[in-house]
């Protein structure tokens, strides 16, 4: 056997078979669409459409205003009807702004984007290009596309295209992979020419050999001379960016640093296949596929889904809820995280709703003490050692956990996996991030004021001495034309002196 | 005898070596109230009895003043005080005022008169105006210490919550409270 490509990890029940097989199937369109205005950073992207307008499918509706406020589009044309607090597809069951669209049913598209000639294409037109198409990573953490080919990026000789979908039960790159496979390959080339990169590879996963197939079939059709299909070993959690570099090339993604440091750059299957309808046919992201899946729904399937379809709207179209449904959760397993309304909108992040049947997956028990065995050690591919954050987040010593690297936690999941006490760990981690970025923001917060105390303080000073200079010259001032008054004092009475001296010195001669 | 000698000798070999690098090696009073300084809130409130954290830092620093004088800062901040010098931590001293939460000055601004007043009087420059101008908070540098309040003529300066801090990756959670 190989040895293992990255540190700890696991071998997961794949559970793919559940929606495997079958053709992606477009969504029909629902008879609201939720729009939410939140963005990856935590801003509310600026709508730009009043209520009661009619917008058609491409139209730009929100954002757009910098590379990390990717602009939002309309999926269908309908009528903006109002802007309300909605349910959104983030964890903690948090609530945003969100624009809702009753769709007319024309489905009346907007002019689309000027097809952009690859052969002509510079870095920063297709910039330009996948920043107002609103292409962000479709992996999952939605990072904007544009965003990732900045100026101060340095030189990328390799690109990666992540088709490596460890996480159990999702699908939905297979599915793209085995119908689109095309579209992947192009974009990958387009892309990998445009950077000027040395090779791009193509990673899937060696248990999706229908998915391998029909991307070796289609690299055989064309001459993509830098691609190359690599088949990457099953183990979670392979496709994640720092994992499946360390797969493909044995180099290490250093601490806190990203993989353009070590010339790489990754993109998602689904990111590369928008990129390249966003330039040759102009089209702007308003569609991705999701994967509905789990025991907890009739018919499990992969959708085409028009960006702010409701998720009850989803499951309607795969055959309903079973009895045994227990929890709904979007995304996998490992890294998704339970919603409580299914009235949340699929958005660009959404790869997949899990609706989970009772005991489809681990129950949530009360944790019990750690026993500190170190399993979560083993496991934990960023080589953190989980027991120890633990410990130092309960007793709620911060600085000592960041020492530790919590932010090196990629929030795999590992960890709770393994745990015989059943701690959730991931979910501590997560937790003990917020409260860490909390109190920077608070310590940012005092040093500005700091500064600005620090700035007004020396201005007051330099005022002061300015005061004291101006006065000290004017006094100075003063004691020169004091002088002069004098001397043209002297000058008169010597004068009158001449004139008509004193008697005393006329009568003498 | 030889070794109470010995040790005795030694002792004070010891006592002599430490007596002068306690006073070579000393963390002088503005090294220490750099970090002192770096524990403070910032608010530049004026309760502790000394204008500005820096200068109450320095009090500190030269002993004048004890640790749990700020109301800004609350308990946290008396507990990070206590652990740098080496003390007990204490209670706040409630003649100074009571912990609140963190506030942001707001200007009613029907009822501004534009006297400029509140101006010179805020220790951050966060309130922008010119007289006969209508003044409004810049609420980011705004550290909520109320010293606008007593200023202004017609009482049109209202302390508001403050914004919640935002994080620039994940936005802010309300809902997720820290374990």
């Amino acid at each position: 056997m190989n040895p293992p490509p990255f540190h700890g990890g696991l071998y997961l029940e794949r559970h793919k078979s559940l929606t495997g097989g079958q053709p992606i199937q477009a969504s029909s369109l629902p008879s609201l669409l939720v729009m939410p205005l939140r963005q990856r950073d935590g801003r509310d992207a600026l709508p730009c459409v009043s209520l009661g307008d009619r917008v058609l499918r491409g139209q730009r509706i929100a954002g757009g205003a910098d590379y990390l406020d990717p602009p939002l589009h309309a999926s269908t044309s309908g009528r903006v009807l109002e802007l309300k607090e909605w349910p959104l597809p983030l964890q903690g069951g948090l609530r945003g702004p969100c624009l809702l669209i009753e769709p007319d049913g024309e489905d009346a598209c907007a002019d689309p984007l000027s097809p952009l000639d690859p052969a002509t294409l510079t870095l920063e037109s297709l910039r330009t290009r996948l920043h107002e198409a609103g292409i962000v990573g479709l992996g999952g953490a939605s990072f904007p596309a544009s965003a990732k080919l900045g100026e101060d990026r340095p030189v990328i000789d390799t690109l990666i295209v992540n088709g490596a979908e460890c996480e159990p039960y999702i699908t939905c790159d297979d599915a793209l992979l085995r119908e689109r496979s095309l579209e992947v390959l192009r974009g990958a080339e387009l892309l990998r020419q445009v950077l000027g990169a040395r090779q791009a590879l193509i990673a899937i996963e060696s248990d999706m050999p229908r998915a391998l197939h029909a991307a070796r079939a289609a690299l055989a059709t064309g001459d993509y001379p830098g691609l190359h299909i690599v088949p990457v070993p099953v183990r979670y959690p392979v496709g994640g960016e720092r994992q499946l570099v360390q797969t493909l090339t044995g180099r290490e993604v250093p601490s806190r640093l990203w993989p353009a440091a070590l010339g790489i750059l990754c993109q998602n299957v689904a990111t590369i296949a928008a990129l390249y309808r966003a330039v040759i046919q102009g089209q702007v992201l308003d569609t991705r596929i999701v994967t509905v899946t789990g025991h907890g729904v009739r018919a499990p399937r992969n959708l085409e889904v028009r960006l702010g379809t409701p998720v009850y709207h989803l499951i309607a179209q795969c055959g309903g809820y079973t009895e045994a449904i227990e929890r709904l959760i979007v995304g996998g397993p490992m890294m998704g995280y339970p919603v409580g309304d299914d009235g949340i909108p699929v958005t660009k992040t959404v790869n997949a709703v899990l609706a989970a049947s009772r005991g489809e997956l681990p129950a949530a028990g009360d944790p019990l003490p750690c026993i500190r065995c170190g399993d979560c050690a083993e496991v934990c591919p960023a080589r953190l050692l989980p027991q120890q954050l633990h410990w130092q987040i309960q007793a709620r010593q911060w600085p000592r956990a960041l020492d530790q690297h919590l932010f090196d936690c990629i929030e795999c999941g590992c960890c709770d996996a393994v745990c015989p006490s059943r701690i959730p760990l991931t979910a501590a981690f997560q937790e003990a991030k917020q409260v860490a970025r909390m109190l920077q923001a608070e310590r940012d917060k005092a040093e500005h004021a700091r500064r600005r105390f620090e700035a007004r303080q020396a201005r007051l000073q330099r005022e002061q001495q300015d005061r004291e200079a101006a006065a000290r010259q004017r006094k100075a001032g003063l004691g020169q034309g004091a002088a002069k008054i004098q001397d043209t004092l002297k000058k008169v009475q010597r004068k009158r002196l001449a004139q008509n001296p004193p008697p005393d010195a006329s009568g003498r001669p | 005898m030889s070794a109470v000698i010995l040790l005795s000798l030694l002792f004070a070999a010891l006592g002599l070596l430490l007596q002068w690098s306690s006073k070579r090696l000393k963390v002088t009073g503005n090294a220490l109230a750099e970090r002192i300084d770096a524990l403070l809130p910032q608010t530049q409130c004026g309760q502790c009895g000394y204008p500005g954290c820096r200068p109450y830092a320095e009090a500190i620093a030269r002993e004048e003043a004890d640790i749990n004088q700020c109301p800004p800062g609350g308990a946290a901040c008396v507990a990070a005080l206590a652990e740098l010098l080496g003390r007990e931590p204490k209670p706040l001293d409630p003649a100074y005022g009571a912990s609140k939460p963190p506030a942001v000055a707001w200007i009613d601004e029907p009822r501004c008169i534009g006297c400029a007043l509140c101006l010179p009087a805020c220790p951050v420059d966060a309130i922008l105006g010119a007289p006969k101008y209508l003044h409004t908070v810049i609420e980011s540098a705004c550290t909520g210490c109320e010293l606008c309040l007593p200023v202004c003529p017609v009482d049109c300066i209202e302390m508001a919550p403050a914004p919640e801090l935002k994080s620039r990756l994940t936005g802010s959670h309300p809902d997720r409270k820290a374990a």
